[in-house]
């Protein structure tokens, strides 16, 4: 297999390990400020049990949570009900697993970001929420004119750090058959005996990451404009 | 009737009394202010006025409605709160401006967001005219009193670079958007670096000229004692000594208040 073809074929593996990244962001960046919300909600009942499952989550491997969600039906309701059988993936096994995977993601991820949205909104001086209280907001109004966006700002920088990580967590999604930049690399050096495909993939996940932090740097420059009390 | 009367305040937190039966009244366009050392309940009482905590019993009365009764404001929905806690101003010690936002729009956010309330519930033919009127009148309002407090060259810096003195003007002009009939002050000089005060000072001093009521709990004895019409001394929690600037800071009766005057005045 040349160069051109090898790469061709790790582009086709790194697209499915974009759209796991990319989905996997956009649906726990908002699912980990609900949990956040959640976590310190007056409610009790509400605010335990969004701590336990955070608890949960943060303390077992992402490895494992990725065989329980795609393993987890079948055992659970016989090998008929297996995930790939469900009805709305057609029997398309690969959608199937890459929803399984997408799903596990999302939620270890929405747990991670809780935890640094708590910090982020316990860290913004009370005073900000009562300045809004006397001009007569509502709780609503001050959190997402006021304090939201102060959060996004001390937060960038874990946010950053988490979202790097991500990219290369992709990669564990192959355990579960999703055929991921790895998966295909793999499966090359299995049927030519190449190994150097498999070190290529590296550059792939250096380009990427070098995009991303870029974007965070920007952002960071963008919300310099002003400085938090 | 008085145009703001507080009776018999209350406060606990835990077994301690914060607040133990406050009652005091001031008149339309008077200054009050409030001394005492520190711990003696100012801020608290300060904080009960405008509903950032609620008094365990007592009640206030505004232009004589009853906007709050410690029986049953705990009961109200957020949207009643804001209507009556709107009767009031609040500028802070720590200033609190929204850092995100330029000058004017600290004066503008909340204003505007009100404004959009109350046109919603118009009907529909009227509103965009409304809002767009609206939204005029807030900017020249906004203007006007960064005018008034000396920062209209400002409008469009970030609070991060303005000094203290002119982060605490920006926030009287922005309590003032709200158009309060009380505006309450606390401690509004005690975060700046003394040459700072002055000009801070002054600004409350020409609200006062243009007849706004005002609740200032201040360690500005100098200021308390020339712009305010009625001083209350507190200690522990009560009242122990009110009447005219001239009556306590010249005519002090209670030995705790010639205490913590030849202190605070030395």
């Amino acid at each position: 297999m040349s160069f051109w073809e090898v790469t061709q074929e790790l582009f086709r593996g790194f697209g499915v390990t974009l759209e796991l990244f990319i989905l996997t962001l956009v649906l726990a960046l908002p699912l980990g400020l609900l949990f956040a919300l959640g976590s310190r909600s007056r409610l009790r009942p509400l605010r335990f049990l969004v701590r336990g499952f955070v608890y949960i989550i943060r303390g077992t491997p992402l490895m494992l949570q990725l065989l329980v969600v795609t393993l987890g039906p079948g055992i659970l309701f016989g090998t008929q009900h297996a995930l790939t059988r469900w009805k709305c993936f057609n029997g398309n096994a690969n959608l199937a697993y890459f929803c399984g995977a997408l799903l596990a993601f999302v939620i270890n991820y929405a747990c991670y970001f809780s935890e640094i949205y708590r910090g982020g909104i316990d860290n913004i001086p009370k005073g900000q929420w009562e300045a809004g209280q006397v001009l007569g907001m509502k709780k609503s109004q001050i959190f997402f004119r006021i304090i939201l966006l102060q959060v996004v700002k001390s937060i960038l920088a874990p946010i950053s750090n988490e979202t790097v990580t991500l990219v290369k967590d992709t990669s564990l999604a192959r355990t579960v058959s999703v055929v991921e930049v790895i998966y295909a690399a793999d499966r090359i050096t299995g049927h030519y005996a190449l190994i150097w495909p498999l070190f290529y993939t590296g550059a792939f996940y250096l380009v990427f990451n070098f995009l991303v932090t870029w974007c965070f740097t920007t952002a960071e420059k963008r919300l310099s404009r002003f400085r938090l009390e | 009737m008085a145009f703001l009367e507080i009776k018999n305040f209350q406060k606990f937190f835990d077994k301690n009394t914060v607040l133990h039966d406050i009652s005091f009244s001031i008149e339309k366009g008077e200054v009050l202010a409030i001394i005492g050392s520190s711990g003696s309940g100012k801020t608290t009482l300060l904080r009960c006025m405008n509903f950032l905590t609620l008094p365990d019993s007592g009640k206030m009365y505004v232009n004589g409605e009853k906007i709050l009764d410690a029986e049953t404001t705990g009961h109200l929905s957020e949207g009643e709160l804001r209507e009556s806690r709107l009767h009031f101003g609040l500028v802070f010690q720590q200033f609190n401006l929204f850092p995100q936002y330029t000058v004017l729009g600290n004066l503008l956010l909340a204003p505007n967001l009100y404004l959009k309330e109350v046109v919603a519930k118009l009907p529909k033919e009227e509103r965009s005219r409304r809002l767009t009127e609206g939204t005029a009148e807030l900017e020249s309002k906004a203007n006007a009193l960064l005018t008034r407090v000396g920062l209209s060259n400002r409008a469009g810096a970030y609070p991060c670079e303005l000094s203290g003195g002119q982060k605490q003007r920006v926030a009287i002009a922005r309590a003032l958007m709200m158009s309060p009939d009380i505006l309450c002050f606390d401690e509004p000089t005690s975060a700046l670096d003394p040459e700072l005060t002055g000009e801070v000072l002054s600004v409350i001093r020409g609200l006062k000229s243009s007849d706004s009521t005002m609740v200032v709990v201040t360690h500005e004895m100098e200021f308390a004692r020339n712009v305010a019409d009625k001083v209350i001394f507190m200690a522990n929690g009560i009242i122990e000594e009110m009447g005219t600037p001239e009556e306590i800071f010249n005519h002090p009766k209670s030995g705790l208040l010639k205490a913590f005057l030849s202190k605070a005045l030395d």
